[in-house]
């Protein structure tokens, strides 16, 4: 299904104002409905290798299998949707070639990338998350952070042990507590949501998270939501008017118009019901 | 890493490095920070230190702890905050690197719990003695009363999530009671590591993320790689000075890059309706971007940067004008008394006075 007349697209991703290289990775294809982004780590160019792997084969792959796929049915052997199916499995398969590619080539050791991908279809949105890169949600006047980052704050914030306005004075912002590339098996983060005509959705690497505050984020989404592209260059020059200290990089999706699944009734009504049994 | 100045009267008697996890303060001789003064109890309070943040908390002293001046139970040290015991003081000292040698200090690095099933038992005292290789050591707070909530997550619909993360519903202590048992010991070890790259395996114990972690008492790898940041020169940085005041100007006729801004750096701005059934109306630029026109109609944003404002058009198939010129898609700087027409609507642009 050709989702590039429902979704608009846009994306900017800078190194930023100290860093020389840019480790971050993106890639979108609108009329798949997917978008991805990685924010890579490790020595030298280890890290723009990672998030480039992870981008490149996710971009190929889900584009692949995604072709002809009805990523909404309900896989019967699990009772998942194939979209979160589909997800796990190309996710597995970046993480593996990632870690290979590590283990072989002596200069990428210890390289990984933390990883957010979107996958719209049939009105829902299956969110694959790995480390802090994160999405966020605009729907009317609420903009809210979806995923839940995988880092050391985060489960410090969880644990109650500090509130998320003493996380801000952390010095321990860096620290992610899951990686894609970095062990043989990787466990994404996956959950899937309703979609409305309307919602702006927004990922990000923590280089526009860390720079710019929740609400000045949400201000420019809000107020730009008119033109996504230009929203995108705004959150990124934000970042490095800020200080820029980390590459930085934007995915702005924004819902046009809704795209049920194009089945006939009985399929909708049966598929339904499997739905109301799960 | 962080470190304590013991002090009294303006006498510093000692320095402690905050290089354990928990690091004790009181009268009786077993503490790590001994202070032998009646003012002080005998297990007074504690810090844990988590990487680069350090946490202080009271254990019911007598004569509780203030820092700053203010009595606390539980605080987030910060960077000079001042901790009094009696007639003691604690400063703490946590500088952050600054910005020339941040090269690796904001690199995102990954801590990952690997299953290694004996490492939670028996080893629970290293710590105390063995310095881990990595400077830190790394395990979330043992038993301590910063008691865990579980957190709630936004709800996925419909389908289940596939993952679940499962938080221990630790149960809330009570300080008074907050004494680490032997299990509940983080236990640490440091190995170095045969690789081009720096990077330490260690092994903390108690409060793992999900009940399968807690089993497995968690091997945590450091994954740490040097990486080379060199400050890059900002393009932008370079912000020109105009003075306040200014006379009107009737015409910029080059559109300018946004990188040579018209710069009034941190100065107010505001724009004024020149005509239209607004005419007079004042809208002060206070927020980082302020959106003028009808949405759906025509709208332009000025945004406030550090090097000035600037204009851009967001949406509508007609272009703003900036005195009397046709804009394109690009960010343009504004300057002051510039004239910006709008949907037929003429507003000037000025700076506030200070």
């Amino acid at each position: 299904m050709d989702l590039s007349k429902a979704l608009e697209v846009a994306t900017a991703t800078d190194s930023g104002m100290v860093r020389t290289h840019n480790e971050d990775s993106i890639t979108v294809d609108a009329a798949s409905g997917f978008v991805v982004l990685a924010d890579g780590m490790g020595g030298y160019n280890a890290g723009e290798v990672a998030s480039g792997i992870a981008t490149a084969m996710l971009g190929t792959s889900l584009k692949q299998v995604l072709d002809g796929a009805e990523p909404g049915r309900i896989e019967p052997e699990s009772s998942e949707t194939l979209a979160v199916k589909i997800l796990r499995e190309q996710i597995a398969g970046a993480n593996a070639s990632i870690y290979q590619a590590a283990k072989s080539q002596p200069q990428y050791a210890g390289m990984g990338t933390t990883l957010v991908v979107g996958l719209f279809y049939d009105n829902y949105l299956s969110v694959a998350h790995i480390g802090d890169s994160r999405l966020y949600r605009l729907r009317q006047d609420e903009f809210r952070q979806i995923t839940r980052d995988h880092s050391l704050l985060q489960e410090q914030i969880d644990s109650g042990m500090i509130t998320e306005e003493m996380a801000r004075l952390s010095q321990n912002k860096n620290l992610v507590t899951r990686a894609l590339g970095i062990d043989p098996e990787v466990e994404p983060e996956i959950h899937t949501y309703e979609v409305e005509a309307g919602d702006v959705y927004l990922l990000c690497s923590d280089g526009l998270s860390d720079m710019v505050e929740d609400d000045e984020i949400h201000l420019t989404v809000s107020s730009l939501q008119a033109n996504v592209q230009l929203a995108s260059q705004q959150l990124v020059q934000m970042a490095n008017d800020n200080g820029g200290r980390d590459n930085v990089s934007v995915i702005l999706v924004r819902v046009l118009r809704n795209f049920p699944a194009s089945m006939d009734w009985i399929s909708r009504l049966s598929s339904w019901f499997r739905l109301a049994k799960v | 890493m962080a470190k304590l100045i013991l002090s009294m009267d303006n006498l510093v008697l000692k320095e402690i490095t905050l290089n354990k996890e928990r690091t004790t303060i009181g009268r009786k001789p077993g503490n790590d920070i001994h202070i032998d003064n009646l003012a002080v109890s005998g297990e007074h309070a504690v810090i844990f230190t988590i990487l680069n943040d350090s946490f202080l908390e009271d254990l019911g002293s007598t004569n509780g702890t203030l820092v700053n001046g203010n009595m606390v139970k539980k605080h987030f040290l910060q960077n000079n905050d001042v901790i009094e015991l009696g007639k003691y003081k604690l400063k703490y000292v946590n500088e952050q690197p600054s910005q020339v040698t941040s090269g690796d200090y904001e690199k995102t690095m990954v801590i990952h719990p690997k299953p290694t099933p004996k490492a939670a038992e028996g080893v629970s005292q290293n710590l105390q003695t063995t310095q881990p290789m990595r400077a830190h050591p790394l395990d979330t707070i043992p038993g301590s009363a910063f008691a865990a909530k579980p957190a709630a997550e936004p709800k996925p619909v419909e389908h289940k999530p596939v993952v679940a993360e499962a938080k221990p519903a630790a149960e809330a202590k009570t300080a008074a009671e907050v004494k680490p048992s032997v299990e509940m010991k983080p236990a640490a070890e440091a190995k170095p590591a045969a690789e081009v790259k720096p990077s330490a395996e260690m092994k903390p114990a108690a409060e793992a993320k999900s009940e399968e972690e807690m089993k497995l008492a968690g091997e945590v790898k450091l994954a740490v790689e040097a990486k080379s940041a060199e400050a890059k020169p900002s393009a932008e940085a370079k912000l020109k000075s105009k003075p306040a005041e200014t006379k009107p100007q009737v015409a910029t006729t080059e559109p300018k890059p946004s990188s040579a801004a018209a710069a009034k750096p941190g100065l107010l701005a505001a724009i004024q309706i020149l005509t239209g059934p607004s005419a007079g109306k004042e809208l002060d630029l206070t927020k980082s971007l302020t959106t003028l026109g009808k949405p759906g109609v025509q709208v332009v944003v000025v945004t406030r940067r550090p090097q000035g404002y600037f204009m851009t058009h967001v949406e509508g198939a007609t272009f703003p004008l900036l005195n009397g010129k046709t804009l394109d898609a690009q960010a343009h700087a504004l300057n002051d008394h510039d004239i910006i027409e709008l949907g037929g609507i003429k507003m000037e642009f000025f700076y506030k006075v200070a």
